[in-house]
Parts: C-alpha cells; structure tokens; sequence
C-alpha cells in the first residue's frame, strides 16, 4: 500500500476546556479510498472531518494530509484547502453570486485563472451534477437538492484530490435525497478520495470501501460495509444500527 | 392492490371578497372597525380645518414682491419676496458676492460626481479617478488662486454649497473607516479589537458638539507654534471621526447577521481573510443595513447644521446672517426657514428614495 493521503496519529480536540470531542483518533485514509463515518449526534464525525481541512484546529497529536501535515502554518493550510473540497449539510452556498458566480469565485480568485477559462471549467462541473441550466440564477431560486449538487460542483472546481462531505443531505426534503446521492455515487465512480459523514446506509452500501463507526469522540469500528452492517462487534454500533434500521 | 384511488381535481377560485383595489382599500384601512373609523373623522377633521388655513397664508394671501413694506400690510399672509431677496445669501452665505458663480459651478460638479456614483452603469475603478480629479477642480474653483481667480479663504464658505461638501466628504471619508472598524470589532486581534471598541465607545459618548468644539477651538492649543490645519478641515476630520463611529456599528449589526457557515465555505474553498471579507462577508453585510446606514446618511447630512457653532456658516447658519442683519426682513425668518425645509427635505428625500431603489436591486438576488 502507497503512503496514505490522509494520516490521523493520535490526534485529540477538545471544545473549551472540558469537551473531549476527538479521542486518540487513529485514522489512514489511502488515495482514492471511499469512507463513510456513522455514528450518534455528537459523536465528533463532523469535527473529524472538518479537521482535515482545518476548519477546526486539534490540539494533540499530528494530522497530515497530502504529505503535508497541519500546524499553524497558514501557507500549508492554504495549499491543502486548494486540494480538499468540501460540501456542508447547510450547502452554504453564497446567496449574493449566481449560481456559475459561486463557482467560479475561487478559480479566479485563488487559483488566479482568467475568468472565460473559469466559466467553461464551471459549466463542465454543472453539467456533471445535471444542472447546467440553472447557471444563471441565484441560489435561493432553487430548491435544496440543487442547491446541494450546486454545492457539489462548486468544490469540485478545485479539481480537489479529496472530497469531504458533511452530512450532505440531512437538511434536505426527502423527495430531494436520492438526486443527490446520485451524483455522488458517480463521483464515487471516478477514484476520488471520499470521506462521507452520513446516515444513508443505502450509499454506504453502495459505495464505501470502509465503514467508521463513531461513539463519544472516539472511533469503536470500521470495517467493510457489509461486514459492519450485518455482523456489527460492539454493542454500542449493534444499538445504533438497531435504531437508524429498525422500522 | 390493483384499483387506484380517483379524485377529482379542483380548478383554482378566485377569492370570494375582493382585498385589492381602491374602495376595498378604504374601507379595510380606514373604516376597518368603530375605532378606527372614529380616528379617521377626528384627523380628516382636523385636516378639513388646518390645511386651508395654511394654503390662505401661504398662498392665497401671500405676496412674492421683494418689497419689505408690501409684506406689513395688514391681511397679506406669507411673504416669499424675503426669498426672492435674500436668496444668494441664504444660499451662498458670506462667500464674495461677485464670486458666486464659484462654488455654484463646484456645487454642481460635486453634485454630478454623486450622481454618477449612484448609477449603476458607471460603477468602476474609473469613479475612483474621477473622484480625485473632481475634488481637485473642486477646491481650485472655490479656493482659487489659480486661472486669475481671487484667493476665498475657507471661512467665508458658506450656505448650501457647505452643507454638501460637508456632508458628501464626510460620507466618503466615514464609510471605509467604518467599515475597517466593524471588521477591527469582530478581530481575532486584542489589540486591534480593544482599540476599536474604545474608539467606537469615546465618540459614541460625547456629542457631536463637543467634538466640533474640540476641532476648532481645543485641537489648535496643542499644536507646535507656527503650525496651522484649516479650519473646515478639522472641523471636517471632527465629524468623519463621529459619523464613523455610529456606522461602524450599523455595519457590525449586518456582520452579525453573516451565518458562520459562509466564511467556512469561503476558507473551505481556499479564500484569505480578506478576500473572503470583501467577497462574501461584506457584500452580503452591507446589504442587509442598507436602511441603517441610508439613516446615518441622512442624518448626517442634517447634522451638518451644528457647524455653524464653531463659525462655519452652512445652510442655516447663512439663513441667519442673511436676516438678522436687516432689520426690513428681520420678521420674516419663518419663511427663510420654510425655504431652507424645503432644501434639506428634496436632499434628504432623494437619498430616502435612492436607498429604497438600492434595496429592490439588491433583493432581486434574494427572489425566490
């Protein structure tokens, strides 16, 4: 196996002086790896995520993603934030730019490429999530199932190597999941590393290489998909499975 | 389960009591319930009685010649000819009377400049340019010494072309300010956050009085000997300094309102601080305080009129200087002031509207 993409060593958080939300995590993600993390609500699966890309600092242990590894260097984190893309469960997209605005902002203004190349590179990402023709608009004028594969494409026009999503589509109605999951099964398709904090045991199921159970700030499983959700080995992911399976 | 369920679709009706329109208007806002429409008698009575009496004085009985002895004759109502005598000096105040024709050319270049930079269409680095070189030609014209134009020192500045300049520069000055001190508030930087937070807390707590007093009375005892600043230009610094202060925090209210999310998508997507600042975070604050800074705007504007304290004859001020040195039309200063109303509320009413216009262009983004 090729030097992992991603390497969490012992790596430990806390929220203000008592909250413990990451504990000793352990974690190699290998290039190309497709990962889901499961888990109760604040379990810490949103922070282990956010952690790669720094939108949360650890204060333990060290964390390295793409040979480089997270300290307070703002130059690192700048480079690695150009090769992670990241989707929010709020899709956080910027109401104030067009949809092909929103795309293309940090093309032009971090990658410093000429806006007509921009454009064309967005269209290409729109067109990959199959809402090409909604360039024009503004966010809000379209419903959440778009606006999140909006928001797929958008962090894809980094052409980033890994892909983080934060719960992906737990804001949105039912109708809307399953475009969403769509498009990124098919990105699941293309070998990008994915790390997926989700509920939707039909996408683990599909596409995940690795399943991560998380309970209390630590993880206590992972294994392959069908392994974990048919023969879970602690009590803690057999009750959690029994409640999110149950009905 | 072969059989599916029928129903029948059903077409859209229209309403059953009509709600848009003129009568139905009327007799939900104004005769809605006995209270309402007992308020709507008492003020359409008092309107009925009030309102003639007004248009009696001030225009069927009024009189527009500029002869003090036809306004004393009993019965005639408003006298508009002090207007039409004293109109340069209320409006150009103790600037040489000769030389008058100075600061209205400046006063409509400024005016022209404002205008352009309200237009959408012209919205470009290139305003930025036009701005210096207009503020250039502007205080050449009115300053002169140069093109064979006779030196008008700055406290013979006066009138309406005051109130602009005061007011227009102010603005200009302020708004960048405030905006560094919003964002300096929320810094991550104690120092730097400590400092703004006195900043805004010293000016919030004296009145604008007291710092124009400061100006141009105190600020000058500290100076080395032989070392002056104009007067209007600290006079000027005073007020930029105050109005900051009261936009910063309007500004810092819209910044609150920013959900934390944004600025994580914007750092998820690579985007410094500062672009992130100006790209996201600041478009979409602004935006939201539209209201609150067109207040601060306007207000400022009328504030202006305190300059006359510190000798600085401004609008008002000029209104004074005009009539109480002639004792012929010393009585008739209600209509100066009315004419002077009349100034502040077609400049005050423009913003208003231009503010409202703003807010529809930037609420086709929010449509739905």
């Amino acid at each position: 196996m090729s030097e992992p993409i991603i390497k969490f060593d012992k790596v430990n958080k806390w929220y203000g002086n008592s909250f413990h939300v990451l504990r000793d995590i352990d974690l190699s993600v290998a290039k190309g790896e497709r990962i889901v993390v499961c888990g109760p609500s604040g379990s810490g699966k949103s922070t282990l995520i956010r952690c790669i890309n720094r939108l949360e600092e650890h204060q333990q242990g060290h964390l390295t993603v793409d040979g480089v590894e997270l300290t307070d260097d703002v130059k690192a984190i700048d480079e690695i934030r150009k090769n992670v893309g990241m989707v929010f469960q709020q899709f956080n997209l910027f109401p104030h730019l067009t949809v092909l605005e929103n795309l293309t902002l940090s093309p032009m203004f971090v990658g410093n490429m000429p806006k007509k190349e921009a454009e064309e590179k967005a269209m290409v990402q729109l067109n990959r999530v199959r809402i090409a023709e909604q360039a024009g608009k503004y966010p809000l004028q379209l419903s959440g199932g778009q606006q999140q594969r909006v928001a797929i494409a958008r962090a894809l026009c980094l052409t980033p190597k890994i892909m983080l999503f934060d719960e992906p589509t737990s804001a949105l109605d039912p109708e809307m999941v399953s475009e969403v999951l769509d498009v990124m099964v098919e990105l699941a398709k293309q070998g990008i590393t994915m790390i997926c904090v989700t509920h939707e045991m039909g996408f683990a199921k599909a596409v995940a290489d690795r399943v991560i159970f998380m309970d209390q700030g630590q993880i206590i499983e992972q294994n392959k998909p069908d392994a974990f959700f048919n023969h879970p080995q602690t009590d803690r992911a057999k009750d959690f499975l029994g409640k999110i399976l149950g009905h | 389960m072969s059989e599916t369920l029928n129903y029948q679709f059903i077409e859209s009706r229209p309403a059953p009591m009509r709600t848009e329109g003129f009568m139905p208007w009327i007799k939900s806002n104004l005769f809605g319930n006995w209270q309402s429409s007992v308020t709507t008698f008492i003020v359409g009575g008092l309107l009925l009685y009030y309102v003639p009496q007004f248009l009696s004085w001030a225009v069927f009985r009024a009189t527009t010649v500029n002869d003090a002895d036809a306004c004393r004759v009993a019965g005639v109502g408003a006298c508009w000819g002090v207007i039409k005598e004293k109109y340069r000096l209320i409006i150009f105040g103790r600037y040489p009377f000769d030389e008058q024709w100075r600061p209205l050319i400046a006063t409509l270049l400024m005016i022209a400049l404002v205008i352009a930079s309200c237009t959408r269409a012209l919205w470009s680095k290139w305003l930025v340019v036009l701005w210096v070189a207009g503020l250039a030609l502007y205080f050449a014209i009115m300053h002169g010494g140069v093109m064979g134009m006779s030196v008008v020192p700055t406290d013979r500045w006066g009138g309406l072309p005051l109130t602009i300049m005061l007011a227009t520069l102010s603005i200009i000055f302020a708004f960048p300010l405030a905006v560094v001190v919003a964002l300096g508030r929320r810094s991550h930087l104690p120092a730097i956050r400590t400092f703004c937070t006195i900043y805004v807390e010293l000016v919030r707590g004296v009145p604008l009085i007291s710092v124009l007093f400061m100006a141009s009375f105190m600020f000058p005892l500290f100076m080395p000997a032989g070392v002056t600043i104009d007067v209007l230009i600290r006079v000027l610094a005073g007020i930029t300094l105050f109005a900051a202060a009261y936009m910063a925090e309007v500004i810092r209210g819209g910044l609150q309102a920013i959900p934390k999310g944004q600025v994580e998508a914007s750092a998820s997507l690579g985007l410094s601080y500062w672009q992130t600042q100006f790209k996201i975070v600041l478009p979409q604050a602004l935006a939201m305080v539209v209201p609150g800074l067109m207040n601060n705007f306007i207000s400022l504007f009328k504030d202006t009129s305190l300059v006359t304290i510190v000798s600085l004859y401004e609008l008002t001020g000029s209104l004074g200087l005009a009539l109480n040195s002639d004792a012929n039309w010393r009585p008739y200063k209600f209509e100066g002031y009315l004419f002077i109303t009349a100034i502040f509320f077609a400049f005050c009413f423009a913003m208003s509207r231009y503010s409202l216009w703003v807010e529809e262009q930037l609420s086709k983004s929010k449509l739905r």
